[in-house]
């Protein structure tokens, strides 16, 4: 199967492990994976925060870069969500035919990463081996508008050595919100600091999520305070393996080898 | 005043310039995917048991036994009157209990009715899957006043005939002319802290006697 | 729809103060997670609460496009049942009318039932201005009328008091308004709601004329419908000779039989229960029993403004069960006060801008006052979409004059992301400067915002996409 990989820019340039690891384990089971050079920005930043007349080329530019692939694959329940109900939407108000075909064609083939290994590949058990205590939190994207459900918890279950731990107030918002987290900082951070009170309560050494953005703002928060708890995006996990716990050869194959 | 209601109405079209107007709202019949009932069986048991969720007290007698529960319920809170509506049937009446009975026609007043210890009722209809029991101002319920001022209310519901299980089979039954009120239990409030607390302004004792039929 | 309160911030300063009030946020937390959980057991009881959502928003969303046709109706209909009907464009014609209407019965005092139309317009502070005293009998806004407060919540006005600021404040002011509290009054719930009783009996007795607001109004019958727990609003509805109902053109419902959908959405979702203790219906007036007069005031105030924006429309369907309050993570924080309106909460973050509009600089940061998380969506009884509105008023807001900095960033960046090639040169330029990027951006804006609680992250050594560029096996460059 080709997929192509939207990272989204935030991974792509904060956090380019986490498409790594997404590359480590889609190959791991038998993808073929693409990541065209085409891709920007889904436009989420401008669409949520009132600037939703600038999306428009970026709804074009995703449309036609990942028209060709048998599947498009987001590790991120938030730019998934964009996509799924924002791209039709700024994609009628454009009054263009064309684009609002363009987007229908591919929408259908847009999962989150945890939602292909699940749905499409049907793979419960990726083969990970992660030997610490997590906490899932689902981010509120990931939970009401790609409503991923139990998928990211059923596979975080088959890692060997993952214990499991439960987020107590997992469903409630960590108070990144996107430019929320700068609007609204005081409200913001009063969010964040429940959510990390929550995790570190469970005596988890790793908080992940399906969403970098949500986790840039609560490890933001971990490094100012000090915090033992660390964050990691769910690919990381399950790209991890036995004979590469710490993910050291997911890069190898590149320009640093 | 008319120039408020033309410029209100007006406005209204205005703004509804995108909707079709030779459309007859009748002719958009409204999807309802839901049930009619959530329960068909045990009704009186539901009922029973979501008036006592609601901390209403709920007894169960045969039709002649009603005088002398009646009178018990009156005698275990000492209550000196009972006010009771024009068409209440005789024979639910305790008989020489002590307790004197102000039958209303029509002229007590609220600060009588505010001296008045209990009042004794019979209701329309009431409704198992939310512990409701309506009252329609029929002959054997009243003003609306005799079941709202005295802190004691006795509602006795037909079993046989008076209890639907739903809110949509009670609102079919029921004749929107007539002024109703709809109690779930005795008067309550959340408004402390979000929990609720029983008795406020209504009465704060509901007993609700179930009667069968026969 | 009233004006700003007077001097009221915007709304991330106003939730500054609260968000480092500690009572206050235990107060909230407190009260809105008992009510979250209880609310959903409540919904989980009925399999069929998706299909009566979808209902519930269908016949409002079907009233709403003839809504015209509906009034009319109940209009026709009340009149037909012994009602007068008057129609109010704006918040202060209908507070003429009302006190118009109470002036001509002779007297200087009006009791209550808690209605969020009425608070909208300031019927209270209109009505003493021309020598009329309103009593607020529902107990939470016998607590904001008594402790000279603003309500903070919908359902529940004085939900930021906790039991033993509402003792202090019976026990300081019950006696400057009539009957005082009890001596040694205790802070248990039970013993605040005696108190309460005690105080309002001796009004509801001696009221001629009653003030109330309604939940609906059926438009074939006439019928007015008010939802309620206390007692207080059967007391206004029954006991006075005239009553007057200050009612919003959006409660009307086509028919009787739509009621079945509404009275079983709205008591699970507002306090979480099988049925409020209390619903009372009447239609015009009814010989011998209950008011002698009644006057309907239809109001707009606004309404029709949204009305005619076809996303904003279905802010209209609200029911006010403040369901989406209780869910949200910000409210809780933030607190009722912050939104600078009697419609706190998400509700309020898309009601209060549409009927105000966004000029002012509390209206305009409204619509941001949300991280969008969708919890309001997800348990709203007639499905309005929160998020989808907010983020469609964020956009009225941004086309508005102001906001330079911002629209040239957010314009910059848009030009950056809509090419690859621009978009990859910033990218790399960002990586060859990355030894003297700050953990915190000590500028003013957006970076100092980030930075005072939150570290940013290190920016890589190399990005994803120059990796995969040089990534020697299968995939490779497209």
């Amino acid at each position: 199967m080709r997929v192509g990989l939207f990272l989204t820019c935030v991974n792509d340039t904060l956090y380019p492990r986490t498409g790594q690891a997404t590359v480590a384990l889609l190959e791991r089971l038998g993808c073929d994976v693409d990541f065209p050079l085409a891709q920007t920005c889904c436009g989420q930043m401008h669409w949520n925060t009132g600037y939703g007349r600038q999306v428009e080329p970026l709804v074009r530019g995703f449309a036609e870069t990942f028209a060709g692939y048998d599947a498009v694959v987001t590790p991120s329940g938030s730019c998934g969500a964009m996509i799924r109900d924002n791209h039709p939407r700024a994609a009628a108000r454009s009054g263009d035919p064309g684009l609002a075909d363009a987007v229908a064609q591919v929408m259908p083939k847009v999962y989150e990463l945890t939602e292909f290994l699940v749905d499409v590949l049907q793979v419960t058990d990726v083969g990970a081996y992660f030997p610490h205590r997590v906490a899932y939190h689902p981010t509120c994207h990931s939970l009401r508008l790609m409503r991923l459900g139990d998928r990211p918890t059923t596979l975080l279950r088959n890692v060997r050595g993952l214990e499991l731990v439960d987020l107590p107030g997992a469903e409630e918002c960590c108070g990144f919100g996107g430019t929320f987290a700068v609007k609204n900082p005081d409200v913001s951070a009063a969010m964040g600091a429940d959510k990390l009170r929550n995790a570190e309560s469970t005596g988890a050494d790793v908080l992940c999520a399906a969403d970098n953005s949500c986790l840039m703002h609560l490890g933001g928060m971990i490094s100012r305070r000090k915090g033992a708890i660390r964050t990691l995006h769910i690919a990381e996990i399950l790209a991890a393996t036995e004979t590469d716990p710490e993910g050291a050869m997911w890069a190898r194959t590149g320009a640093h080898r | 005043m008319t120039d408020s209601r033309d410029l209100i109405l007006g406005r209204i079209r205005s703004a509804l310039v995108g909707v079709d107007r030779a459309e007859h709202p009748a002719n958009e019949p409204v999807a309802r995917d839901y049930h009619d009932s959530h329960t068909d069986t045990g009704l009186a048991n539901l009922l029973a048991r979501n008036l006592t969720d609601y901390r209403a007290h709920v007894h169960r007698a045969a039709e002649a036994e009603l005088p002398g529960l009646i009178g018990r319920l009156l005698a275990a809170r000492g209550a000196r009157t009972l006010a009771v509506p024009p068409g209440l049937p005789t024979d639910w009446l305790p008989g020489d209990s002590g307790t004197r009975i102000l039958h209303d026609d029509g002229t007590l007043t609220a600060t009588e009715l505010d001296r008045v210890d209990s009042v004794l009722t019979g209701c329309a209809v009431a409704i198992a899957e939310t512990g409701t029991l309506v009252l329609d101002a029929g002959p054997d319920q009243g003003r609306r006043m005799l079941t709202l001022v005295p802190d004691h209310h006795i509602c006795v519901v037909r079993t046989g005939d008076q209890i639907v299980a739903s809110v949509p089979q009670a609102l079919r039954r029921l004749d929107p002319e007539r002024p109703q009120t709809w109690i779930s239990g005795p008067s309550a409030t959340s408004d402390i802290e979000l929990n609720r607390v029983e008795g406020v302004h209504g009465p704060r004792t509901l007993d609700v006697v179930l009667i069968a039929e026969g | 729809m009233n004006a700003v309160p007077l001097g009221m911030p915007a709304f991330p300063a106003a939730a500054r103060d609260a968000t480092r009030n500690t009572t206050l946020r235990r107060n909230l937390r407190h009260a809105t997670h008992t009510i979250r959980d209880r609310r959903a057991a409540a919904v989980a009881e009925l399999d069929d609460w998706a299909g009566l959502r979808a209902a519930g928003a269908a016949v409002k969303d079907q009233t709403l496009r003839h809504l015209d046709h509906y009034l009319e109706q109940a209009e026709a209909a009340v009149t037909a049942a012994g009602g007068q009907v008057h129609w109010a464009a704006d918040a202060d014609e209908a507070n003429r009318i009302v006190a118009d209407l109470v002036r001509a019965t002779g007297e200087t005092e009006v009791v209550k039932i808690k209605s969020m139309a009425t608070q909208e317009i300031g019927l209270n502070e209109a009505l003493a201005e021309v020598g009329i005293t309103a009593y607020e009998t529902d107990l939470a806004e016998l607590i904001v009328q008594l402790g000279e407060d603003r309500p903070s919540h919908i359902l529940v006005p004085a939900i930021h008091r906790n039991r033993t600021e509402i003792r202090d404040i019976f026990r300081k002011t019950m006696g400057e308004w009539g009957i005082p509290a009890p001596e040694g009054m205790s802070d248990e719930p039970r013993e605040l709601a005696e108190a309460a009783r005690l105080h309002l009996r001796e009004k509801f007795l001696r009221a001629k004329v009653a003030v109330s607001g309604a939940n609906f109004l059926v438009a074939e019958t006439g019928t007015l419908v008010v939802v309620e727990s206390e007692g207080n609003g059967r007391m206004c509805l029954t006991l006075p000779e005239t009553l007057i109902s200050v009612v919003g053109i959006e409660k009307v419902v086509p028919t009787w039989r739509d009621l079945e959908v509404f009275l079983q959405l709205l008591p699970r979702s507002s306090t979480a229960e099988r049925m409020n203790p209390y619903t009372s219906t009447w239609t015009g007036v009814t010989d011998g029993d209950g008011p002698r007069e009644f006057h309907l005031v239809l109001l707009d105030n606004g309404r029709t403004k949204i009305l005619a924006d076809e996303v904003g429309r279905q802010t209209l369907r609200c029911i006010r069960c403040s369901a989406c309050l209780n869910v949200c993570p910000v409210y809780e924080r933030a607190g009722g006060h912050a939104y600078g309106s009697v419609y706190p909460g998400p509700i309020g973050a898309i009601l209060t801008p549409q009927l105000r509009g966004t000029t002012s600089e509390i209206d305009a940061s409204l619509p941001y006052a949300s991280s969008l998380c969708g919890a309001c969506y997800e348990v709203c009884p007639v499905a309005i979409d929160i998020p989808e509105v907010l983020v469609h008023l964020r956009e009225k807001v941004t086309e508005q004059r102001g906001h330079v900095v911002e629209r040239a960033a957010l314009r910059a960046a848009g030009w950056v992301m809509r090419d690859p090639k621009r978009y990859t040169a910033l990218q790399r330029a960002a990586v060859r400067t990355r030894a003297v990027h700050p953990r915190k951006v000590p500028l003013p804006g957006w970076g100092k915002a980030w930075s005072a609680t939150r570290d940013l992250p290190a920016l890589p050594a190399e990005s994803f996409r120059t990796w995969w560029q040089h990534r020697d096996t299968p995939g490779g460059t497209t």
